[in-house]
């Protein structure tokens, strides 16, 4: 019986616990309210600051090119490492795999401040040359594409690629035509990994971006310290449109998955 | 130019940890042959297939196609091309792709590739199925597809390693002869690898039978079977009785406990390995046969009946149409033309000693002074005097059979021939130079060779010491 009525119990309070804050400011976007409190009525002006203040628009068209084109370079890297390190032997393989999980372990505030004593103030590199901010970027997404790559590349059958020569190809086209479709997955899904980190990270970006460049991380600290209300509230209307951005791709990605296994089962039968 | 279309120079393979998978490989291919390259597993024989396919480099040796150094030569500029184990065909790709993949690389123009591949499929049954997903194929039709595109590049040498090795039974035999007919219509050299030697024999214009890296025998089909070389082939190719005996006159050749007629002229008192074919037996009245039996196990299988007669300490294998009555006693003889007589490699007695029931090594009644536990690998004994082997097992005393080989030079003749391990007769001396060569034929069926510098008599009743620390043994099931 306790179980019965426990078990949704707990579900429910694990579940309110994650979703009321963010339900609260989703809530709050959609009226004139200037603080947390008192509601006086509906309104969508929070969104119209959102999408019309210059400022706010540029920092979240950047942060969103920052995420796609760091986590690109990540991807390059991150693939090349994983099968330069699946093909050399276990010695250097081993040595690679565990350099590669320092930055994954390592905290965040020790990479982007190690960055930027070495690029900026050892190697003299501008902050606003954006290159200290896309070097961090690419360090924090090339080891989670590393590390989605190599599972594919083990479970490949090896001789696919001996195949591949066999019948005539080079190296470069055995790579390019065999290899890369059948880890394709893992990219794709390193890629994804490596967009989402970009788009989370905070502590990288505040050590390394230039003076006059924000992401969204970035913006939303420095504005809740600062004074402009109407700023503030549209970064409700802003965690909105994230949220159910969010919730609208991993639910085309569930209904999506849920097909192909669909159609793989009906091969089955 | 010579008519060898791929030579294999003291070919050798040894990989970093220092294991040596392949050593002093010396193969020549004529074109347009079906070689077999066939060992168990771990024998080197697929190593060998990836060093002419170029995926691994020897250590030592070289490689010559028509004449010409290839050992260097990547996979992709080898005029050859290979059948997978596991047919690593694409799953991204359909099948025309699949086997479109080589032609594209060569760069053929696209209206010669479709007609290629159209007429390929055609060779392998399976017309109409360029647009199919390689996943939708079951394991027979990725055969087939695997070997088409392999022969769709008209390779000077197609290379087949272990390729039925994941079919059934029905769909190998079937495939087995669709190769060999594909072998003559297209006129390729194939070279096949395998463990399985029924269908090595079956396929093969030439077997080379590889053991522990090296090559054993080469020959056709006929000439393994019938000639083995030694009693490794003989004993994986077919089914072989195999004795240890002696020469004992020209022609003559003593094993079993009795003299055979042989026409293998090896000079008298050499230790020797006969095989005899078990179909090769002939069952006749006790009174008639050279050797008499027990018939131990009769087992019908279908075209034949496979009867098992023990006579003295020797067992024989019989393949016959006709049955026999177990526990009845018969009598067998062979003709001349069909014991192989092989020189043993080395003079080494072997003989087989059981277990008694203290778990002791025993041998004609008197137990040897050896450990079992050292012999039975992982084993340990058990308090109550047992002894227990790696899965913690207690050894079976009435079916582990031990091996036991000594070297002529370790046994010693005494005259008090109660003292001995076993008794016999002198029945055959030769003069090697600096000592005399002895064969004491014992009551048992089993002959010990001995060398001694002293000189006996003929007919001498003698017994055999033999050290134990000097004994090496063999696990037997």
């Amino acid at each position: 019986m306790i179980k019965k009525i426990g078990r949704p119990i707990f579900l429910g309070l694990v579940l309110a616990f994650m979703y009321v804050p963010v339900l609260m400011l989703i809530v709050y976007s959609f009226t004139d309210a200037t603080h947390i409190g008192a509601i006086r009525g509906f309104s969508l002006h929070n969104y119209v600051t959102l999408f019309t203040t210059r400022d706010l628009v540029d920092m979240i068209v950047g942060t969103i090119l920052l995420a796609i084109g760091s986590s690109v370079l990540a991807t390059v890297l991150g693939t090349l490492g994983a099968i330069g390190a699946f093909y050399s032997g276990r010695k250097r393989r081993a040595f690679t795999e565990s350099l590669n999980q320092i930055p994954v372990i390592n905290a965040d505030v020790v990479t982007g401040f190690s960055i930027c004593i070495l690029l900026v103030v050892v190697l003299g590199i501008a902050k606003d040359s954006y290159v200290p901010l896309v070097v961090g970027h690419v360090t924090l997404g090339a080891p989670f594409v590393y590390l989605s790559v190599i599972p594919r590349l083990k479970q490949m059958d090896p001789s696919l690629y001996e195949a591949a020569l066999d019948l005539g190809a080079t190296p470069r086209t055995a790579l390019r035509k065999i290899i890369i479709p059948q880890i394709l997955p893992g990219i794709i899904s390193g890629f994804m990994l490596s967009v989402t980190l970009s788009l989370d990270d905070y502590f990288i970006a505040t050590y390394t971006k230039p003076a006059t460049f924000d992401t969204i991380s970035t913006y939303v600290v420095n504005a809740t310290k600062g004074a402009q209300t109407h700023i503030k509230t549209a970064l409700w209307a802003l965690t909105t449109v994230i949220f159910l951005l969010v919730v609208l791709i991993v639910i085309v990605m569930n209904v999506s998955a849920g097909r192909k296994e669909e159609r793989s089962n009906e091969k089955v039968l | 130019m010579s008519d060898n279309i791929i030579e294999l120079k003291n070919l050798s393979k040894t990989y970093k940890g220092g294991i040596t998978a392949v050593s002093d490989f010396n193969l020549e291919i004529k074109r347009g042959e079906f070689v077999t390259l066939l060992g168990p597993s771990g024998c080197g024989k697929t190593t060998t297939l990836r060093m002419i396919a170029g995926f691994e480099l020897p250590t030592g040796g070289e490689i010559l196609l028509n004449g010409e150094d290839i050992t260097k030569y990547p996979p992709h500029k080898r005029p050859i091309n290979t059948v997978f184990q596991r047919y690593a065909l694409f799953p991204h790709m359909n099948v025309y792709e699949n086997i479109a993949f080589g032609l594209v690389q060569k760069k053929v123009p696209k209206d010669q590739i479709e007609k290629k591949v159209k007429k390929v499929l055609d060779l392998v049954d399976l017309e109409g199925f360029e647009r199919r997903k390689i996943s939708t194929l079951s394991g027979g039709q990725q055969q087939r597809i695997a070997i088409a595109r392999a022969l769709v590049n008209e390779p000077e040498i197609l290379l087949l390693d272990e390729p039925l090795g994941a079919l059934d039974l029905k769909m190998r035999k079937e495939m087995q002869l669709e190769l060999k007919a594909m072998h003559k219509e297209l006129g390729i050299t194939f070279i096949y690898v395998t463990h399985d030697q029924e269908e090595a024999l079956t396929m093969s214009d030439k077997i080379v039978v590889i053991s522990e890296g090296k090559i054993q025998q080469i020959g056709t089909p006929e000439d393994i079977y019938n000639e083995p070389k030694n009693a490794f082939v003989a004993d994986f190719i077919g089914e072989s009785n195999i004795f240890n005996g002696v020469m004992t006159g020209h022609l003559k050749v003593r094993f079993c406990g009795a003299q055979f007629d042989c026409v293998d002229d090896i000079p008298e008192g050499t230790h020797i390995t006969a095989v005899v074919r078990p179909e090769d037996v002939i069952m006749t009245a006790p009174e008639e046969g050279t050797i008499r039996g027990r018939v131990d196990s009769v087992i019908f299988k279908g075209i034949h009946y496979e009867i098992t007669v023990v006579s003295g300490k020797n067992e024989m294998v019989i393949q016959s149409v006709h049955s026999a009555t177990p526990g009845n006693t018969i009598g067998m003889k062979v003709d001349p033309d069909n014991i192989h007589v092989m020189i043993a490699e080395d003079n080494t007695n072997i003989f087989t000693a059981e277990i008694n029931k203290n778990y002791n090594l025993e041998y004609n009644g008197s137990e040897i002074a050896a450990d079992i536990t050292g012999i039975i690998k992982g084993s340990r004994r058990l308090e109550d005097g047992s002894v227990a082997d790696a899965r913690g097992e207690i050894v079976d005393t009435e079916k582990v059979r031990i091996e036991v080989a000594i070297k002529p030079q370790d046994i010693v003749m005494t005259d008090e021939h109660e003292s001995g391990i076993v008794d016999g007769y002198i029945s055959n001396l030769i003069y090697k130079g600096d000592h005399y060569s002895y064969v004491i034929h014992t009551d048992l069926g089993q002959d010990f060779v001995v060398d001694d510098e002293y000189l006996w008599n003929m007919e001498d009743h003698v017994g055999l010491l033999m050290d134990p620390s000097k004994m090496k043994f063999r696990v037997k099931r």
